[in-house]
């Protein structure tokens, strides 16, 4: 199967190694900024690593660190976010955010975050109280104590946000080239050169958005990193469509110095999930799952609300964030050898991502180059999955519904395989449709989605044997 | 083949769903002289699960010939066209709502059907494998039954070439016979019972295809990157590891009762279907429920007959001899019941050919009872494994008066 995207050709003023959703908002603001653009992944299609398995919130910002580079880009991705989402046609499901506290050490703390979130500049963050919470919440174990409201805090399509990004620059000039890892670079005191298996790539520029790989791409290329990439494991467990009626809030647990917590929480996709975990790994590749931790992520959700015991769960996945010893994003620009470090982007990336993209072009402006901001850029309008907005299946002449679970019709599916950005791989026509993504996951329709996609993407299926009745 | 026509706003009975089941009650009501009956089945041809399994098991009983699954559900469509029955593709029901009115999609829009009366027959699917809560990576090849069947009978594609076969229900050894038939070699099939949960003859099929069968034997994750390269199982305490390129998880169904779930029809979490009544009848006396979306599981030919009967029982209503419901009995599950269907019975109703079916949630061997008030109404010795047929004929059941209530279990 021919590796996706256009050919790299002449010089760039920019290299974008890393397709997460940080590196596609990177490169739509570089784009949109009039610069030359192009993003290489190493996978087939984007939201190949840790973007492709987050809790899916759109955060305000409350809890993070006050005075970090984090609370500040998350408040730009926040605002930034809102103001293009309706011109890209990108979903938002305003539920708001409860914080509770379960016990009376938890309950004690409440203040401190409170005025947390107040000092974060989130000033709409206040303290509900038990009954309020369970008039909001009247499924919640009666065990809860009180409670903090977030309002701001919201669930969003963690696909099509990130895809939209790079749609956007890719519409306005930029290029991407899939399956082209990073082997090898070289600075010339002007500009780099990179090597990758679909040929050289130069740039006046390197933007290192490689996640998990970040720190071993400095370490390759510039000889040394400022920090360690420390992989950390999220599990979740995604329950059946019939138990989002259970909870309208998303619900966050009081978060201890380590991590946020285990947060429950609606999907923009109809769904509820649980999770995640936080553990440390060392594989960077794999982020398995394990049947014991996945069970008591269930039971702990069951605890919270009783209502979901028994409940189905219709998928589980894990995601490795790309932590680092530090608290903090790590965003460093060596502009004498033309190169910016985004990294450890741990929990907050996907929020954070479009805030990252302008403290980046604002570092890059240090430069002291100028190139002309695109005066009427393309704003590309994105297909709707998201299950509380109408869906393709209610307009005419969609041909046939292929995946009966999540009503992805065949015309979602071809939409998904053309156009400037298709699907480089079946996980990528998934995230595009939420073909198979269901609770059958493929029983009905992994066959006929494998049948559509032959010949377009690589399918690891091949023609059965030989022909019978 | 796109069905571009509108529906009809409005007939007499929409049944939902053209399996076995849903096929059987339209055969039913025609029969009987009603007209005005559609199928709305969702996908390209009626015929349900049946048309994804190729090899011959079908048809005995109705056509007095053994056919493979697409045969079966061929003939099935086409006595239900010759009968009259109008069956209508590609159309996927979306809503239930008071009384009969469903919301419905088709490539030609999104329209509404008022129906008299509406048969839900919406079958079932197997446990993915997200379901069994199984850890590990996320490779390619990870399929369902069904799933491997679609592969193999409908699109002529081979997902892997040596996969492990989990669990022995009767679904099981379809998948042996499917795998088969694409050229594949399955590697291993594990069971965490004793032995394999179907009966003879299909239990010395693995042995008669060189399969190891391995019992006491729990899928603890799966492993790989792209693909499927092993799985990590555990015997009697013991860890160890299969290589393979494929996981089929087979068996544990579950009804397909999302409909009935986002509607406002009562629905019973241990069935996993709708509650009925001895006449099929749900919650709200506008629909009828038949087939695998009661209860899972059973053979294509049990749920074409079970669609007869029901089709029969929503005929009775249409011609005014069905009572509307009267004194309802609820069932209550005792020590090893899964499940009870129906749910609710009405007592002062005689249907001779009613039956109460029942599933064990363990092995389980002793006296099965049916009591009301601590007063044995009803009992048997039985020894049985879960996923057997456990059938009770409600006309044995002499029901007292004042009882509102009945319990059934196994007492020591």
């Amino acid at each position: 199967m021919m590796a996706k995207g256009t050919v790299a050709e002449g010089l760039y003023d920019v290299a974008i190694v890393g397709g997460g959703v940080v590196g596609c908002a990177v490169a739509r603001r570089f784009a949109l900024e009039g610069a030359r653009t192009i993003l290489l992944e190493r996978a087939a299609d984007i939201l190949a690593g840790p973007s492709k398995a987050n809790s899916a919130l759109l955060h305000t910002g409350f809890d993070a660190i006050p005075g970090s580079l984090e609370l500040a880009c998350v408040r730009a991705g926040y605002a930034e976010y809102l103001e293009i989402r309706e011109r890209m046609n990108l979903p938002l499901l305003e539920t708001g955010a409860v914080l509770v506290a379960w016990d009376e050490e938890e309950t004690a703390r409440l203040g401190a975050i409170l005025a947390q979130a107040h000092a974060n500049g989130v000033t709409d963050v206040r303290h509900m109280g038990r009954e309020e919470l369970l008039g909001r919440e009247p499924c919640l174990s009666t065990r809860a104590r009180d409670a903090i409201l977030v309002p701001g805090e919201h669930v969003i399509d963690p696909w099509s946000a990130p895809l939209a990004y790079l749609r956007q620059a890719v519409e306005n000039g930029a290029h991407a080239l899939f399956s082209a890892p990073v082997e090898g670079g070289k600075f010339d005191g002007v500009a780099w050169s990179l090597a990758t298996p679909r040929g050289a790539v130069t740039a006046s520029l390197v933007i290192n958005s490689a996640g998990l790989w970040g720190d071993r791409l400095d370490q390759a290329l510039l000889g040394r990193s400022d920090f360690t990439i420390r992989p950390r494991k999220g599990q979740f467990a995604v329950f059946d469509k019939a138990a989002a009626p259970y909870l309208r809030s998303i619900l966050l647990p009081v978060p201890t110095e380590r991590t946020k917590g285990v947060v429950l929480a609606r999907t923009i996709f109809g769904n509820l999930l649980v999770g995640p975990t936080a553990e440390e790994q060392t594989d960077r590749e794999r982020p398995f799952t394990d049947g014991a931790t996945l069970a008591k992520l269930v039971e702990h959700a069951a605890r919270l609300i009783p209502a979901l015991a028994g409940m189905a769960v219709t998928a589980a996945y894990a995601g490795l964030r790309p932590a680092s010893e530090h608290k903090d994003y790590q965003i460093r620009a060596q502009l004498d050898r033309r190169w910016i470090t985004v990294g450890g982007i741990r929990s907050t990336g996907l929020t954070g991502a479009l805030g990252i993209a302008r403290h980046v072009w604002s570092l890059y402006e240090g430069l002291g180059r100028y190139h002309g901001a695109l005066t009427a850029p393309a704003w590309p309008r994105m297909p709707n999955i998201a299950d509380h907005l109408a869906r393709d299946f209610h307009q005419p002449g969609y041909g046939e519904i292929v995946c009966h679970c999540e009503m992805v019709t065949r015309r979602e599916i071809e939409a998904a395989l053309a156009g400037p950005l298709p699907a480089g791989d079946l996980g990528g026509l998934k995230r595009r449709t939420r073909a198979m993504m269901g609770r059958c996951q493929g029983f009905y329709c992994g066959a006929r989605v494998c049948a559509i996609a032959q010949g377009r993407l690589a399918i690891p299926a091949d023609m059965a044997g030989p022909p019978h009745d | 083949m796109t069905d571009a026509r509108r529906l009809p706003s409005e007939c007499r009975v929409a049944i939902v769903g053209g399996g076995p089941a849903g096929l059987g009650a339209a055969l039913e009501l025609r029969r009987r002289g009603i007209g005005g009956v559609v199928v709305i089945e969702r996908e390209g041809e009626a015929g349900g699960i049946p048309r994804h399994c190729g090899h011959p098991v079908f048809g005995w009983r109705e056509f007095g010939r053994i056919l493979s699954g697409p045969a079966y559900a061929g003939r099935l469509s086409a006595a239900a066209r010759a009968a009259g029955v109008e069956i209508r593709t590609r159309c996927s029901v979306v809503d239930l709502r008071q009384e009969g009115q469903v919301a419905v999609t088709s490539p030609a829009g999104l329209d509404r059907l008022s129906a008299e009366r509406v048969i839900l027959a919406t079958g079932l699917r197997e446990a993915p494998r997200s379901a069994r809560l199984v850890g590990g990576d996320r490779p390619w090849g990870v399929v369902t039954t069904g799933a491997l069947q679609s592969f193999v009978y409908l699109e002529r594609l081979r997902p892997f070439r040596r996969p492990v076969i989990v669990g022995t229900e009767l679904v099981s050894f379809s998948a042996i016979l499917t795998a088969r038939k694409g050229d594949m070699r399955p590697v291993a099939m594990i069971e965490e019972g004793e032995g394999t949960t179907a009966r003879w003859p299909s239990a010395w099929m693995p042995r008669l295809y060189g399969i190891p069968l391995r019992a006491r034997t729990r899928l603890i994750e799966i492993r790989g990157g792209d693909r499927v390269e092993a799985v990590t199982i555990e015997t009697d305490g013991k860890l160890g590891s299969i290589a393979c390129d494929g996981v089929i998880f087979t068996g544990h169904f579950l009804p397909a009762a999302e409909l009935v779930r986002s509607s406002h029809l009562r629905w019973d979490a241990s069935s996993g279907g709708p509650v009925i009544d001895q006449f099929g009848r749900c919650s709200d006396a506008a629909y009828f429920a038949a087939g695998n979306l009661l209860r899972a599981v059973e053979t294509a030919g049990w749920c074409h007959r079970e669609g007869r009967r029901i089709g029969g029982f929503v005929a009775d209503d249409l011609q005014g001899r069905l009572p509307r419901p009267g004194r309802l009995v609820e069932l209550e599950r005792g020590r090893a019941i899964k499940l009870l269907v129906p749910q609710r019975i009405d007592a002062d109703l005689r249907e001779p050919s009613a039956m109460l079916q029942l599933r064990v949630d363990r092995a389980v061997s002793g006296r099965l009872a049916v009591t009301a008030g601590g007063q044995r109404l009803w009992q048997r010795r039985l020894e049985t494994k879960p996923e057997r047929r456990i059938l009770i004929p409600l006309r044995d059941l002499p029901i007292p008066r004042e009882i509102d209530r009945l319990h059934v279990g196994f007492v020591e």
